[in-house]
């Protein structure tokens, strides 16, 4: 019951955990490019004051999903020990390692320059100001990367040996360019930049249909983030799937049970096809089944005709390593969560050709069409990045580190009642933050980038030098 | 079967030592840095008594209260990778505490950040509400946590927790909570002594003359608990007298430099406070890292909870290389806002001074919430794009 009540909670807090990291990570990179622009431009008027309205428009909403980003990151810090302590006992030599570097090297770099973005327009120069973003997004960056060596070591260990009842690390450069690290870290990396890129299209839609609508010519603001959402967008969206697709051909080689599950694949195929729907059951005899032929082997092979292993005879395979037991993951959880990932990722590969021609066509502004599309489209990143995640987690059970530890041994020994309780907290306090940070999200989102909102601090930046001055309050 | 720790210390390596003190120093400097930024949230009501003044308060620390915060993370990475069982042990054995601790840092650092979207007064309310708790909470918790560390809790065989959530509840882990609690707060009350003007800046020194006294009669009572637990159980030799010694007098003293003025020593007078505080426990502590309280065969040691040799040897070199630099740009980061905070709209300065530059410009008037009538929709201010 422990258990199955402390993988509820991980599950509950990393996964809404996630829905907030990957726009911080896109929106940073974003709003450098935009603060750069702006920076660069300073001796045009008009150009400066479009991509300075831009950057204070976006960094509104940046900073209202950073802070759940960050509060719920405090308990991704201590979770391992409260409800994984033996896992924690297990791999903590290996695993604490890179935590505590993203901690020192990422943590202290984003909350301190984010301070002094947010704090400093009249305190530090022009340049620092603009440094000091790109060292935010820096932070996000490399803590992704660091976070990512600790679970891509549980996904495909390496760099250690097994002394008495723990892991031991033996080789920390091979933890840190774990082969799985470099590739899941490009697609997530990818990934925040394409939610991010989708949430500001998405908005951008939304204006300007409404001043379409008002018969007002489209606001510069809003022209301009949709075209740089595109076009930033569309390159990373294509560059999702090319290291998402890098990634299988890894697993399969690294868990190929979980590529076995994501396809539910029973017996080894050669030229197997790719499965894109299902209905009725997966246990081989589905009612319906709509397969793209020899798909599945191009994917994980890269050849046309190549083997794919199927579940059943990985089962074997394990059972005669490890000994007796069951090493299949939940299929309809690998097997749904995968295709729903991929299904969103096309669809937006999709929407952002289809933007782009527009573009090029010059019609994006007036395209009511696309840009009510556009809007709706801002759940497909989001949906796609838990689907994910979901996805490469579930697809490692009964695992908790392939090969080496079950998830089954490595939770606490601590009372049900205790769990429920934290379960029941922390979903609580989520729900709640969830509502709030949506309705703030929604409410920002739909300001004029003209008005100054009611506390606004941009507006009141840098006007007075000397002992005497005194800055706005900014919170 | 009571063995003098002198007698039962095997040789440690110098990484298990040098962890052990990395880890300390690690909740020095985050009691010092946090403790501050407590403090200022628990005094949120009773220093600002309008809106304009909260923000004010909260303003002071809004730059740095997150750099603060990541020491507690490095602090919790840190025992992680070096002390794996301590870690484990820790904080599933500590585990409701915790969750409220975890609990009140989320609430306090979204309520940092939302508290001024809206206007609304119930709102505002809810989130100083959320600030208050979410800095008293930790404050009184973190003191309870070392304080049972250090006292014992029942670890049995395998480093396994066998007490409960009201074990921790003890007399003496109350006396260490208040003691963080009334610590923190005097700490702030001092740090926005130095940070504020005019009747803000009063009402903190006077908070702060009010505070002093108490929280010096807490530590005192807290070390000398500490001080006869250790005799009675031997292990008195490690901590050298001057340290706690040094925390009293300068809490002591802390009325005093308020009175003079001195509000810069006053706040160098509760940081030395706050290290004598955790250093006494840290030193109190080793080698030990957690008591148990049902045998000291079952202790937890900077030798049986330490990670391997070789992760001791890389984290010291990332720790080496990268803590400096922080260190630089964090201290940095509080020169760039060394200045005090002021109420933008107290204050009678001109509306344009000499060369558009007067000490109000903008803030004061254009933003509307500073002249509680704001919303969403106000005019433009067309401020400084600079």
């Amino acid at each position: 019951m422990t258990l199955d009540l402390s993988r509820w909670q991980f599950g509950i807090t990393t996964v809404f955990h996630f829905i907030f990291v990957p726009l911080t990570i896109g929106l940073a990179l974003l709003l450098a490019i935009m603060q750069t622009a702006a920076y660069r431009t300073r001796h045009d008027e008009v150009k400066h004051q479009k991509w300075e309205r831009m950057t204070l428009f976006w960094r509104r909403l940046f900073l209202i999903n950073f802070a759940i980003g960050v509060v719920t990151g405090i308990v991704q810090e201590f979770q391992f020990g409260m409800n994984w302590a033996a896992y924690s006992r297990y791999v903590g030599s290996v695993f604490g390692a890179p935590l505590a570097v993203e901690a020192l090297l990422a943590f202290f770099l984003e909350s301190t320059f984010l301070g002094v973005w947010i704090f400093g327009r009249d305190r530090v120069s022009a340049r620092i100001h603009l440094a000091s973003i790109w060292l935010v997004s820096a932070g996000t960056t490399l803590s992704a990367y660091f976070i990512l060596a600790a679970n891509a070591w549980m996904q495909h260990p390496v760099g250690y040996k097994v002394v008495g009842d723990r892991a031991v690390m033996t080789n920390f450069w091979a933890v840190m360019t774990n082969s799985t690290l470099i590739s899941s870290f490009l697609h997530v990396f990818t990934a925040a930049l394409v939610t991010a890129a989708v949430l500001m299209l998405g908005v951008s839609a939304w204006h300007l249909l409404r001043s379409r609508r008002a018969g007002q010519p489209p606001h510069p603001v809003f022209s301009a983030s949709a075209k740089l959402a595109l076009i930033v967008g569309a390159i990373a969206i294509v560059a999702t799937m090319f290291f998402g697709d890098n990634q299988a051909r890894l697993m399969e080689k690294q868990q190929p049970m979980k590529m076995a599950a994501a396809e539910a694949i029973y017996n080894t195929q050669n030229g197997a096809s790719f499965s894109l729907l299902t209905i009725g059951n997966l246990s081989g005899q589905p009612v319906f089944q709509l397969r793209l032929p020899h798909m599945l082997s191009v994917l994980a092979d890269n050849s046309w005709n190549g083997p794919v292993q199927g579940i059943n005879q990985i089962q074997a395979q394990e059972a005669a390593k490890y000994g007796p037991g069951n090493y299949k993951p939940i299929l309809w959880v690998t097997y749904w969560t995968f295709r729903i990932m991929v299904g969103c990722g096309i669809l937006m590969l999709l929407i952002m050709a289809v933007g782009l021609w527009l573009m090029y066509r010059r019609k994006l502004d007036d395209s009511k069409w696309f840009l009510g599309l556009a809007i709706p489209t801002i759940a497909l990143p989001f949906l796609a990045n838990a689907m994910g995640w979901i996805f490469t987690e579930m697809g490692r059970q009964p695992w908790v580190v392939y090969g080496l530890l079950k998830t089954s041994q490595a939770v606490s020994n601590i009372g049900t009642g205790y769990v429920v309780t934290t379960l029941i907290g922390f979903t609580a306090i989520y729900s709640v933050l969830a509502i709030i940070d949506f309705g703030l999200m929604a409410r920002f989102a739909r300001l004029d980038p003209d008005a100054a909102d009611e506390h606004d601090h941009d507006n009141d930046s840098g006007l007075v030098s000397g002992e005497d001055r005194v800055p706005a309050l900014v919170y | 079967m009571v063995s003098t720790v002198a007698a039962a210390v095997p040789p440690y390596t110098g990484l298990e030592v040098f962890w052990f003190t990395i880890i300390a120093i690690l909740w020095v400097v985050y009691f010092v840095l946090e403790g501050f930024d407590f403090g200022v949230g628990m005094l949120l009501p009773v220093v600002g008594r309008n809106d304009l003044d909260r923000r004010v308060l909260i303003n002071t620390i809004g730059p740095v209260w997150d750099g603060n915060e990541v020491w507690l993370l490095v602090a919790g990475g840190a025992t992680f990778a070096a002390f794996p069982n301590w870690y484990a042990t820790l904080f599933s054995g500590f585990y409701l505490p915790l969750f409220l601790i975890l609990a009140a840092l989320i609430f306090r650092g979204v309520a940092f950040e939302f508290r001024a979207k809206r206007a609304l007064p119930a709102w505002r309310r809810t989130w100083d509400h959320a600030i208050f708790w979410g800095s008293l909470i930790p404050a009184l918790l973190w003191g309870v946590a070392f304080a049972n560390i250090l006292r014992g809790v029942p670890i049995g065989r395998q480093f396994s927790y066998y007490g409960s959530f009201f074990n921790l509840l003890n007399p003496y882990a109350l006396v260490g909570g208040v003691t963080t609690l009334l610590l923190f707060a005097l700490h702030g009350a001092v740090f926005l002594s130095l940070k504020t003007t005019d009747e803000i800046h009063e009402r903190a020194s006077r908070v702060a003359k009010i505070l002093a006294p108490a929280a010096a009669a807490a530590l005192v009572a807290f070390l000398a608990w500490t001080y006869v637990n250790a005799h009675n159980a031997h292990d008195t030799g490690l901590v050298p007298p001057f340290v706690p010694i040094a925390a009293i007098v300068a809490v002591c003293v802390v009325g005093w430099l308020l009175r003079e003025r001195l509000e810069g020593w006053a706040f160098v007078a509760t940081a030395v406070g706050l290290v004598g505080l955790v250093a006494t426990i840290f030193l109190n502590l080793y080698p030990r890292v957690m008591v148990s309280s049902i045998s000291p065969a079952f202790n937890l040691t900077i030798g049986n909870s330490a990670s391997a040799p070789y992760t001791l040897k890389v984290m010291t070199i990332v720790a080496l290389i990268f803590t400096p630099i922080v260190l630089v740009y964090q201290g940095w980061s509080y020169w760039v806002f060394r200045a005090r905070v002021r109420r933008p709209g107290s204050i009678s300065v001109p509306r344009h001074g000499t060369g558009g530059s007067s000490g109000l410009s903008g803030a004061g008037d254009t933003n509307p919430a500073l002249t509680a009538s704001g919303d969403a929709d106000s005019p433009p201010g067309e401020g400084g794009s600079s």
